[in-house]
This record gives C-alpha cells, structure tokens and sequence, in this order.
C-alpha cells in the first residue's frame, strides 16, 4: 500500500475492529493491521463454542459493530461479517514490528520490512502477547506451529516439541499417545512445570512414552525431503549435534510480553510494576502524541468497553469531542449527591478535594469513578463494622466521619481524607468501626479497582503505604499519641516482603527490630536436634520479634513466612522511642509476651504437634480464614458432606472429600479456605467474586465463564461447571421417581449444555445463604467435618 | 476439638436416654394395677405410645440426613439421639410389653425391633472402630491413588519381564491380568483373594497374595547364571512384592469400607419390616382388643 493513511489500527480485536468499522463507515482512509491470519486471536483461541459475555450490562455498546453475548463463533461470525459490510480495509499476516515518527508522521514497519505511514496510530493489541519464536535459521518453516488446538489431529506423525513449561509438556503428552514425540529441554530438568505435570512427564520419559532431550537447544531447522517428512530439526546436545527427520515441530517458549514492544513505541509505564498501565488522556491519547491506546492493553479487559473506545478514539482523532459512552452512567451515579453539577464537572470536584485522587490521570479517574458507589449514609450510621471483611476504599468528598480505632481512641477525620486503607492493602478483616458524621458524602471504591491504581500511580501507593504504618502503629502501639508526634516513627518504619518459606528472622541473631504482620502469616519455630519445629502460628495483625526487643537480647526462635507475606519492622531505636511516647505500651506488650509464652510451653518439645502445624502450612492454610478440615479417625467415607454441597448449591460439589492431603488422620480436602487476599478475586474481567462481612468469598451470577480464577487458584477449589436444572420435590421423586432423588446428581447427558449455556466459577460460599450454616459441616452424620480458622490451629494441634 | 457422635456435647443425649429409661423403670416398679402389667394398662399405653412415636421419629433420621438445608439441629446430634434414644427402646419396649411374649404378631414387631437395635449396635462399633484403621491402612490415599500405583508398577513389570523369554512373559503377564479384588460380598467382606495365573505347564492355578508368581520368578532367579538376567529377575520379583502388598491394602480398604456399610443393609430393611410390624401390632390391639 502507498501513501499516507489517516488512521493506522494495530490490533484486530473487538477495540481495532470497531475503531476501523467507525474509520470505514465515515470514508477515512484506514488500515487495521493483524499480526495473525484471523481477527481476534484471543477469543479465537478460546475453546470451541465457549460462551462470550456481554459484560458489563449496563454500559451501551457504541459501535457499528454489532456483539451481544452468544457463543464464541456466533461473536466471530458476526464481526468478520461487519469487517465485510463496512468494507474495512484489513491486513492479515500484517505484525508490526516497530513504531517511528510522531503525531501525522508515523511510520510502521511491517514483519520487519515493508514500511507503512500513517498520521495517527491506534493500538489495541490487548496483552496475551506475541508467542516467542525459535530464533534459529529456518525457524519460518511451515511445519513449525507455535500452538497446538487439538492434539488428536495428528497421529502416527514424528514431532518434536520445545519448550520446558507446562504447555509443552501438555502437548508432549498428548501427542505422545497417537504420535513418536520427542521433547527438546534447554536444561537438565523440568523446573518451571506444576507438580503434576513434572511428575507425568517424568514417568513418561521413564516409561519410554516419549524421549527427551536434555541439556539441548535448536540449531537450525532445515526444509525439504528428509526420509519422506517435510523437514528436519538439528539439535545441540550434550554429546553432539543429532539430526531429526519430523513432520512438525511444536514450539511452546512462551510470549514476549506486550509492553517490550509498546515501549518500543515509546510509550511510557510509571513503573516496573508487571500490571501497571500506561498513562492516558480522557481521549486514550498516550503520552505519544497521536498514539491511542485502547483495550486490555490500556487496562480495559472488557469487550464492550474496548469496542465503545475504539468507536470513541476515530472520533476524537477527527476533532469531535464526543462523550463517552459510561457518560450516562455517570449521570445516574451521581443524581444522589446534592450538588447541581454536569459530570465532569463533578469528577473535577472530587479530584480536587480528595488530594490522593488529585494527581491520578482523569482517564483513570473516570473509570475509578465508574467502579465506585456514592454513599451518603445519615448522621451515626455504621459505614462498616469493626472486624467485617469487607475491603473497599473510602474516600470523604463531604462532611465528616468517626473513625472508633479503640476503646479511647476515636478519630474524626474530615473532608478529602480517606479511610479502609488497613483492610484494601492487608485483606484483613476491618480494624476499626466507621461511623458517619453529619452531611456525609463517601466515595466507596471497590479493592481491585483501588488495586489497579497503587499498581500503576506510584504517587497513591505511597501516600496509602504511609498512613497504613501511621494508623497501625498509632492503633497498635500508641493509641493516645496524636498522629503528628508518631510521623518520625513512621518514617523509620519499614515495608519488608517475603516469599513463602523465607526467613523473617533466625533463632540466635541478635534481636534488632519486631515484625508487624502486615499481609499473610507467619510460624514461630525452635529448633531441637537440629530440627525446626513450629510452635506457633501467626496471622496478619499481629507482631512477632517483641520478645527479644523488650529483654534486648537474642532471637529465641526462627520466623518464617508461610505464604507471601508483608511486615512492617520498627528497630529497636525507634521502638524506644515510641515506648517513651506511650508508657502504657510497655504493660500491653508484657501481656502479649506473657500469653505468647504460655502458648509456647503448650506446645513445647512436641515434635508431634510441630509436624502438625507444618503440615498444615504445607498446605497453604497459613492464608486460610476458615478451612473445612475432616478427621479421619471420624469419617466413615458417606459423601454426605459432598451430597449436602451440592444439594444446596444448584447441583454442584463445590468440595471433593476425597482428594487433599492427609496427616495424622487430619485431611483436607479440597475445598475453599477463604484465603486472606483471595487469589480468586486478581484477576477477574467482571469483578464477579465478592467477600461478605462475615469473610466468605464468593462468585455473583455476573460471572462470565472466563476461567481465570479456576487458573489463579493455587489450590484447585474453584471450577466451570454447567448450571444443573432444578430437581424435582422429593415426594415426586418418591412417588412418582421424577428426576434424580435427594443426594443423586443429574447424568451428564440431562444437564443442558447447548449453545446458549455457560460453564460458571462455582466455589464454596460456606452457605452464605443458609440460616443454619456450612452445609458441609452440618450433614456430617459423625462430626468429623469441621470449619476452623487459623486461630483454632493451635487447639487442633495440641488436642492432638 | 473433634467429637464423635457418641461425646457429642458431652454425651447430652446419653443421660437424656437414661433418665427416661430410669424413670420407666421407676414408675414401672411403682406402679400397683389390679391387672398384670402389659400393653392394656395406663402405663403400657404410655409407654407404648412414647416407644411408638420414637420408632417413627428414629425411622425419620434418613429423611433429616437427606434434608441438606434443615436448620433443625445438625445432622451430627440427630445421629447422637438416634443412637441413645434408639437404645432406650429396649427398655420401654420390653416394660411396655410388661415381659409377655408369645408367638403372635406383638413379640413378631418386638423382635424386629431388637434386630434392628443390634444390627445398630453393630453399625455404631463400626463407626467408631474402622475410620480410622481405613485411614491408617491407606495412609491417607484413596482407593484410585492405590489402583493408580498398582497400574504404574504392571507397567515396569512388564518392562523388566519383556527381556526375560516369552515363558515368564506370559506367565506373569497372566498373573498381572488375572489379579482380582473383590468380587462378591462373602469375597469382599473377608479380603479373600481369587487370583489366577496361567502357569508354564499347569495352567491355570490359583495365584493367592501372588505367591505362586513370585515363587516362580524366584525359583528362576536361583537358577539362572545369566547377569543381565539376573537383574532383570530380581527387580520383578522386588516389584511383584510391593504389588502383593499394594493390593493387599487395597482388599484390607474393600474389605474395611464394606464393613462398614454390610450392617445398614440389614439395620435399614429391619426398621422398615419394624415400622410395617408395628402398624400390624397397633391395629390389631385396636381392633381385636
């Protein structure tokens, strides 16, 4: 193509397809560039017949593409047909390499040659990123994919697969059923694979299902007729060059991340941060004049969202200050303030008087402000309780509050403070009781939404970081020092992370500073013959290391986190000074020291109980809230735990009794544990999964099937399942045998899975519904299903 | 902090259980009729209708178990009730009945109740005692972990015998093949093992605990003077070991889990027979008495 186009789209997902349609249908010259040979590579890939949501329903598509929720390729069906009717000028095979120039001078390249000028650059390539090629001679040929959708299509082939993660095994073991597969490894093991996978590919190997090469990389990759197959393959092993006639190879390497290449564009991010989102304009203009950002890589992942701003983008490159679609939204949001203001004049208020929201970008504002709910609670009403679970950010745009941090300690903090800072960074239940003053206007902002914001304004984090030490030690250690005195000692204070595992600190080093356990958790461990044993468990909120600190002496135990855990640290010098500050500390602190103490000598030179507590941190309890653990020595094997589960939840076992790990007759099973900061809740589009005061985290019906908190679960308590139609009463099922009976399940053919039904999350919700309680626990005949939480970790382990 | 159903809350329903069977006793021996005591005095119809009323309600625990959503008590106790409430029959059944049995309908409804009783008494020995020995016989596995491990170790059998002549290679293919657990209930309920193997020149014979297999493998490891053979011979015969202990968990875990389960086919048809007999016997002394 030759000549300046006005308006150049890189990306043909639903954001690039609605932005060309708009350039098409209003005549600007336009071209939308894809790097693959099909539009929409992400939900492409999405499994066959997978249903698409149309999240979020309230918000109005703009697009002269149509999309309404269906089936994947009911979805794809109808956006290849627009690209048709608007006559969009598309590319495929298209991928752009690099990015020069500035606003009405771009210059694209194109599969690293062909040049393509353009005055305004729209990128919407979302953030799966482009899968990483061998990188050797050859590496173009036509038998080397880079993904593998149905590894039954192939058999009786000659394959070989690179790569060492978890695809590439799972493609190696697949094919290895119907196909001669060899599996090349760069290093002398699997390291980067899950368990399960590590384990099959090890005995596949042994078993001679499939033949590895270890410690080898690809030389090259040779085209032409080698013993009748397309192709050959040289490889580097440790004992020389092997050559390998095949008939495809398969490359798992991964991807290159998205933001390599978007900053090769010259686009900034504020920080290192892997989830951080570029800055953009109102307008999604990045800092790259003329360059528009639009989509999951500006950090919309929705597919409506993406679409109206690839409409809204073509707009205002044309001049047309159009409002946005959410712009009604808005409206409705804030019809309940008593303020006679136009919307953006209202977001324009706001920013101005809350000063943490002062330096956010008005992009991100605005949608921070389209998660956010607007409250005016009356004079004393509760905004929430002290040890509720909720984790959402207020902010005061107006009036006033009583934050009740102790029993003498109450605060009144005015407008453009903001507090729930405490249970937004920790996921820990609520440390204060909130109580509205009199005019009352909140802004209530949903933790992920406020997440997005620390991740990506460093400013926010900062000032959030600060307070959080402030207000904790003030609540702590010090509740009748005025904040002003405690800011030198909370600038000394500092943020520590640790990995699971990691030493806090050692038994024997010299006692310097306590730990306040800020996220996570963490076991107090003594060693006896030269063997660590546990003795302690403790949650987030708590502090550890105050013992050797009070006598200045050494560390008489060795902590260490048992999941990702945050501390705050004083040293001793400053720890001194705040003892100084706050005589009355040093008499609560002994208290703390003195009931630490007994709990030590109840646990005392137990190996047996030591074993026990790290059994269950092996496990991952030490995030848990409340974990359903079963006594072996009880269950007599009846299911109705299971039964119960799924009776009272539309059909479907959210707990499988009979997998989990077992120690000393204490078995868990895999079921919800209610994690501290859910990794449930990271990632999901829709924002479906909730946490209720009383700590259950659940999944609302606006779920979309994406499967991402199945992934993000790291212990397999969350799965797709299709929506089981109601069970007949059980005198129908008596009398007149209608449908399954109590405690039997639907067969798979009667459970309707059609095009227009969706597999949902469905997870443990410990029967928030029900009046009684834990289905579970409650139909279990013998009593050996129990719901503790980590508090009852040591009873367990020393009624043991 | 785990009970089981017998402490639950402290054995609650023990002593409620035992101050009504006392006070029947009491009132029983203190109670001085003109007639001999029986169903047809006061005190047998009351005790008689409060025997009545606690079979149904006893009959009723399955249909609580099935009720996932009741709010009324938890499962856990009404098994507790069940189990001393249940046990309680005995005594204001048999004062009830002020000690007369004969060959009729009334003792017919009686006995049952006492075999359903029993076959109780049984099920609640079985709940506490095999929990735990199931638990411990596995180690924590379940019954697919064992059959998965027994399947990986045919696998690497077959592997080793694959170099050792076709002879030994059916042979202990044969073994693998014709390995059986379970079966019927008697087979099921003892643990006893009905495996086979094809034998070089006997056919087959019964390969009980894969003794005769290993025999085999090891009368040949004690002959051969091959090195290479020799190895292979003895991690067979090492791996036919672990497999005979494997599966000798796995029919302990049938036979435990059958256990287990074996007294509720006869504790659950006994109580419906019970139920049926019972409705005779209230009939019948309304009608004929």
């Amino acid at each position: 193509m030759s000549g300046k186009i006005k308006i150049a789209v890189v990306g043909s997902g639903p954001g690039g397809i609605s932005a060309a349609a708009h350039a098409a249908e209003l005549g600007v010259p336009h071209v939308l560039l894809e790097a693959t040979a099909k539009h929409s590579d992400t939900i492409q890939k999405y499994q066959k017949g997978k249903h698409v949501m149309a999240e979020p329903n309230v918000l109005p598509l703009r697009s002269p593409v149509p999309f309404e929720q269906g089936s994947r390729e009911a979805v794809l069906d109808a956006w290849e047909h627009s690209l048709g009717q608007h006559s969009v000028n598309v590319r495929y095979q298209a991928r752009v390499t690099a990015i020069e120039g500035s606003k009405g001078n771009f210059t694209l390249t194109i599969n690293d040659g062909e040049k393509l000028e353009a005055e305004h650059v729209i990128l919407g390539i979302g953030v799966q990123g482009n899968p990483r090629k061998l990188g050797v001679d050859g590496d173009d040929a036509t038998f080397i994919q880079y993904q593998l959708d149905d590894p039954d299509e192939f058999r009786n082939e000659t394959i070989v697969v690179v790569g060492a993660g978890d695809a590439a095994i799972e493609n190696a073991l697949a094919l290895a059923r119907h196909n001669r597969v060899y599996i090349v490894n760069r290093r002398d093991e699997f390291a980067r694979a899950k368990e399960g996978n590590l384990g099959a590919i090890t005995a596949a190997i042994a078993g001679g299902d499939l033949q590895c090469f270890y410690s080898t990389n690809v030389v090259r990759v040779d085209t032409g007729d080698f013993d009748d197959k397309p192709g050959q393959i040289v490889l580097g092993t440790p004992s020389g060059e092997v050559q390998l006639a095949v008939d495809r190879v398969i490359a798992r390497l991964g991807a290159v991340p998205q933001r390599k290449l978007v900053e090769s564009f010259g686009v900034e991010f504020p920080n290192e941060d892997p989830s951080a989102l570029p800055v953009l304009t109102t307008k999604y203009e990045s800092n790259v004049a003329g360059m528009y950002i639009i989509g999951a890589l500006g950090g919309y992942p929705l597919i409506k969202q993406a679409m109206n701003q690839g409409y809204e983008v073509v707009e205002y490159i044309l001049g047309n200050s159009i409002k946005p679609a959410d712009h009604p939204l808005l409206e409705q949001k804030f019809a309940v303030m008593p303020y006679a203001l136009e919307v953006d004049e209202v977001l324009e208020l706001m920013q101005e008087r809350v000063p943490i929201f002062s330096r956010v970008n008005p992009l991100v504002f605005r949608e921070l402000m389209l998660d956010s709910n607007i409250l005016m609670p009356e004079p004393g009403e509760v905004v929430f309780a002290k040890n509720d679970y909720t984790n959402t950010f207020f902010t005061i745009l107006d009036g006033s509050v009583e934050i009740e941090a102790g029993p003498d300690l109450t605060i009144k903090s005015g407008q453009g403070n903001f507090f729930g800072e405490m249970s937004l960074l920790s996921g820990r239940r609520r440390s204060a009781t909130v109580r509205a003053g009199t005019f009352c206007v909140l802004i209530e902002t949903p933790r992920r939404t406020m997440n997005k914001l620390v991740n990506s304004v460093d400013a926010v984090k900062r000032v959030l970081d600060e307070t959080f030490i402030l207000r904790t030690i003030q609540q702590r250690f010090a509740p009748s020092v005025p904040l002003e005195d405690l800011r030198p000692i909370a600038k000394a204070a500092k943020i520590n992370h640790y990995k699971p595992g990691e030493v806090v600190f050692q038994e024997g080093d010299r006692a310097d500073s306590l730990h306040l356990i800020r996220s996570g958790s963490v076991t107090v461990a003594k060693s006896f013959d030269s063997r660590e044993i546990p003795m302690a468990y403790v949650a987030a909120g708590n502090y550890v290391g105050e013992m050797g600190l009070l006598g200045n002496s050494d560390r008489s135990a060795t902590v260490r986190a048992t999941v990702k855990t945050e501390t705050i640290s004083l040293d001793s010098g400053t720890f001194l000074d705040l003892l100084q500050k706050s005589p009355e500390l040093l008499e609560s602190m002994r208290d703390e020291v003195k009931q630490r103490t007994q709990q030590n000598v109840r646990l005392q030179a137990d190996a047996a109980s030591g074993d026990m507590l790290s059994f269950l941190m092996q496990q991952g309890l030490g995030e848990a809230t409340d974990v359903l653990l079963i006594d072996k020595a009880l269950c007599v094997g009846c299911d109705n735990c299971e039964v119960a589960c799924a009776e009272t939840h539309g059909g479907t076992s959210r707990l499988n009794r009979k997998a989990g790990a077992v120690f000393a007759h204490i078995h868990v099973p895999t079921s919800c544990r209610h994690c501290e900061d859910p990794h449930c809740m990271k990632d999901c589009p829709p924002d479906a999964i909730k946490r209720s005061p009383g700590g259950e985290v659940f999944i609302q019906d606006n779920c979309i099937g994406c499967g991402n908190c199945e992934e993000n679960c790291p212990y397999g308590v969350i799965h797709m399942a299709y929506k089981p139609p109601k069970k007949p009463g059980i005198w129908s099922w008596l009398l007149f045998g209608a449908g399954p009976g109590p405690g039997q399940a639907y067969g798979k053919e009667e459970v309707p899975q059609g095009p227009d039904e969706q597999k949902m999350a469905v997870k443990c919700d410990m029967c928030l519904d029900l009046a009684g309680g834990p289905a579970c626990v409650r139909a279990c005949p013998t009593g050996a299903a129990l719901r503790l939480s980590p508090e009852d970790f040591v009873d367990l382990v020393s009624t043991r | 902090m785990y009970q089981s159903f017998i402490s639950y809350r402290g054995g609650r329903w023990f002593w409620i259980s035992l101050v009504l069977c006392i006070g029947a006793i009491g009132v029983y021996a203190w109670h001085d009729l003109p007639q001999p005591p029986g169903g047809g005095t006061w005190l047998g119809y009351t005790l008689g209708t409060i025997g009545a009323l606690l079979i149904l309600w006893l009959t009723y625990l399955g249909r609580r178990k099935r009720n996932y959503a009741s709010k009324l008590g938890t499962v856990q106790g009404w098994t507790s009730a069940h189990v001393y409430l249940g046990s309680s029959l005995i005594v204001i059944a048999t004062l009830h009945a002020g000690f007369q049995f004969g060959w009729n309908v009334h003792t017919l409804a009686y006995v049952l109740m006492l075999l359903v009783i029993f076959s109780g008494f049984f099920g609640v020995w079985a709940y506490l005692r095999y929990p735990e020995m199931l638990s411990d016989n596995t180690g924590g596995k379940t019954r697919g972990d064992l059959y998965r491990e027994v399947a990986e170790i045919d696998k690497q059998i077959m592997r080793q015998v694959a170099q050792l002549g076709s002879d030994m290679e059916t042979a202990v293919a044969s073994a693998l093949d014709r390995t059986v657990v379970g079966g019927g209930v008697i087979a099921q309920l003892t643990a006893r093992d009905d495996s086979q193997v094809m034998m070089p020149g006997q056919g087959l014979v019964a390969n009980v605990r894969q003794k005769p297999i290993l025999d085999l493998v090891v009368e040949q490891l004690s002959q051969t003077s091959h090195r290479e053979q020799a190895s292979y011979l003895r991690e067979a015969s090492n791996l036919l070991g672990a497999r005979g202990r494997l599966l000798d968990r796995i029919r302990r875990d049938v036979q435990i889990q059958g256990l287990l389960r074996i007294w509720l086919y006869f504790h659950v048809p006994l109580a419906f027979a019970c139920v049926a007999a019972l409705i005779v016997h209230v009939f019948a002394v309304f009608v004929y008495w």
